[in-house]
């Protein structure tokens, strides 16, 4: 496999965990734009476990896990007291809390960054993803995803029949954040190097857009809108010079032309997220769309019955 | 009459200053069908959210069986056996129906092992049928893997119903759950909640139709401003002059409106 092919798989795999790590509280109706503050707990604690104690990797990234949870859990009994736009916003600040402690850090690089000497290929990041593809399921089909989901559509009645709706909202953002943390530990040790550029708001955007154009009512929109943004990038890379110079040679003309260039998939990447948000404004992947395709297997034998 | 299941003592309500519940008490005897009528603005909702715990009294004491259940959290009150539905449905709209009716199942089924258990990943769970089969046999078997936003309005009005039941309540709330049927919708839902009470679930109604209430229920409260003016028999309830003045105005202004009808005519 070329380093290319796999760089976007190890990508891909990260966008995925990252992804269900901001699902996770937005199912429960909570918006994380925190995405990339958590990212980084994982990944810095990766990194310093790694360059300072050469500890394997599994104890690296658990612990980077483990200290992006235990964070998401204690901040979350202050932050899921606000509301809407103040709760965004209340996420988006402790990002940039954690952006600039660990800028103003020399123990973890300041604004230099660390590198990471472990390193792990395209393969870990992808069987970790599926495990928490998997996770994610199933935390999903019990009752406790009964209960996010249902807090998502209505707090006070959840409550009234008898939901802990605080519990369940600080447990799903813990565990979200701790998924979060995963994701930044297999950045760090994929990519040998962090910095805490990398770890920016647009960071945090991206991941909310993820969710939000995959779809927030089942697990499957995590993975619909990570696989969306990280691999439509570049296939257009590929894509958008021969649909160029094809048209243009329609018209007649020969040899390179102007824009757009290879730099223009981004404004249509853009455009193509506007078209979503108009045409599947609940998501790429709704319920109604899965139930949709569950019913229409067994109808044709309905028909022969009658 | 038997013991009662729920009674309020002197309960009132005030937003600000303004007083929504003034000094209610009445009894729901155990096994009831008790109608709480009133007309608009009475104060029949804000009761049943005193009740469900929405909100806290004022003053005054509400008691379930004997024991006061005021100070409780809301969440605790649909395990002690007060389950509700609601005026304006509120069903989770994203949720099929027999999620919304699994919901209902969270006192029961709530512990932390409950809350790990998949409902419906590897075939159904014990829940799942349960409520699948409550659902069947309340005659809404179609309709348990839809979305509820899809469903007609009489059969949501039902399925919150059957959400509020599988909580295998004592006594069940229910705010106006005939408004926005028809004739049929409404005998069908008469003999469903007959059906219903003769599993010994006491039942609070606040309905508008009075021929539902009439061969429903068998004891009435009339609310008026936030007041009771009326506690007894459902059959008696329409000609009591208290009622009637509540709900026509005086004898003397309803055969003034009359002759000004007849003379618009």
């Amino acid at each position: 496999m070329s380093g290319y092919w796999a760089g976007i798989l190890s990508i891909l795999a990260i966008n995925v965990i990252f992804a269900y790590g901001i699902f996770l509280p937005v199912a429960t109706g909570q918006l994380n734009l925190g995405g990339a503050g958590f990212q980084a707990l994982g990944a810095y604690t990766a990194a310093y476990l790694s360059a300072m104690f050469d500890l394997p990797v599994p104890v690296t990234v658990g612990v980077g896990m483990v200290v992006a949870g235990v964070v998401g859990f204690l901040i979350a009994f202050p932050i899921l007291r606000t509301r809407g736009v103040y709760l965004v916003l209340a996420t988006f600040a402790f990002a940039e809390v954690v952006a600039g402690t660990i800028l103003n850090s020399e123990t973890l690089g300041g604004a230099m960054g660390m590198s990471v000497p472990a390193f792990i290929d395209w393969d870990v990041p992808v069987i970790v993803a599926a495990c928490v593809t998997l996770f994610v399921f199933y935390l999903m089909s019990t009752r406790f995803g009964l209960t996010m989901r249902a807090t998502h559509d209505d707090e006070v009645v959840t409550d009234l029949m008898g939901v802990n709706i605080r519990m369940v909202q600080v447990s799903a953002f813990a565990i979200g954040g701790a998924l979060a943390g995963l994701a930044g530990g297999l950045y760090a040790h994929s990519f040998s190097f962090v910095e805490i550029q990398s770890f920016n708001a647009l960071v945090s955007i991206y991941v909310l857009l993820y969710v939000l154009l995959g779809g927030t009512q089942t697990a499957w929109g995590p993975l619909a809108g990570a696989a969306f943004f990280t691999l439509l990038p570049e296939l257009l890379r590929t894509v958008l010079p021969q649909v160029k110079s094809f048209l243009a040679a329609l018209v007649g003309i020969e040899g390179p032309v102007g824009p757009p260039d290879d730099s223009w998939r981004f404004v249509i990447l853009g455009a193509l997220t506007i078209a979503m948000m108009v045409l599947r404004p609940e998501g790429l992947i709704t319920r109604t769309m899965l139930e949709r395709l569950r019913f229409r297997r067994p109808s044709p034998s309905k028909e022969q019955v009658a | 009459m038997s013991a009662p299941l729920l009674s309020l003592r002197a309960v009132s309500k005030n937003f600000g200053g303004l007083a929504v519940i003034s000094d209610v008490s009445f009894d729901v005897p155990q096994g009831s069908r008790t109608a709480l009528i009133g007309p608009n603005g009475a104060g029949k909702t804000t009761l049943f959210n005193l009740i469900s715990g929405v909100f806290a009294p004022s003053e005054g004491e509400i008691r379930l069986d004997g024991q006061a259940i005021d100070g409780l959290p809301s969440r605790s009150r649909i395990g002690l056996g007060i389950a509700r539905s609601f005026q304006n449905i509120r069903l989770m709209p994203h949720l099929s129906v027999v999620e919304n009716v699994m919901l209902g199942q969270q006192a029961r089924a709530g512990s932390l092992a409950g809350m790990l258990t998949p409902l419906s990943l590897f075939g159904r769970s014990r829940w799942r049928r349960e409520a699948e089969d409550l659902l069947d046999r309340m005659g809404l078997s179609t309709y348990p893997g839809e979305v509820v936003a899809t469903l007609p309005y009489g059969i949501r009005k039902k399925i919150e119903v059957v959400r509020a039941l599988v909580a295998k309540p004592k006594i069940l709330l229910l705010d106006e759950p005939a408004a926005g049927l028809n004739d049929t919708e409404t005998a069908n839902l008469r003999d469903f909640l007959m059906t219903i009470s003769q599993t010994g679930v006491t039942l609070l109604v606040v309905e508008h139709d009075m021929s539902l209430v009439r061969s429903l229920c068998d004891h009435a409260v009339v609310l008026n401003f936030g007041r009771k003016i009326y506690d007894g028999s459902t059959r008696s309830v329409q000609d009591d002059p208290a009622v009637l003045e509540a709900y026509l105005g005086t004898r003397q202004a309803g055969k003034a409106r009359t002759q000004e009808a007849d003379h618009v005519a």
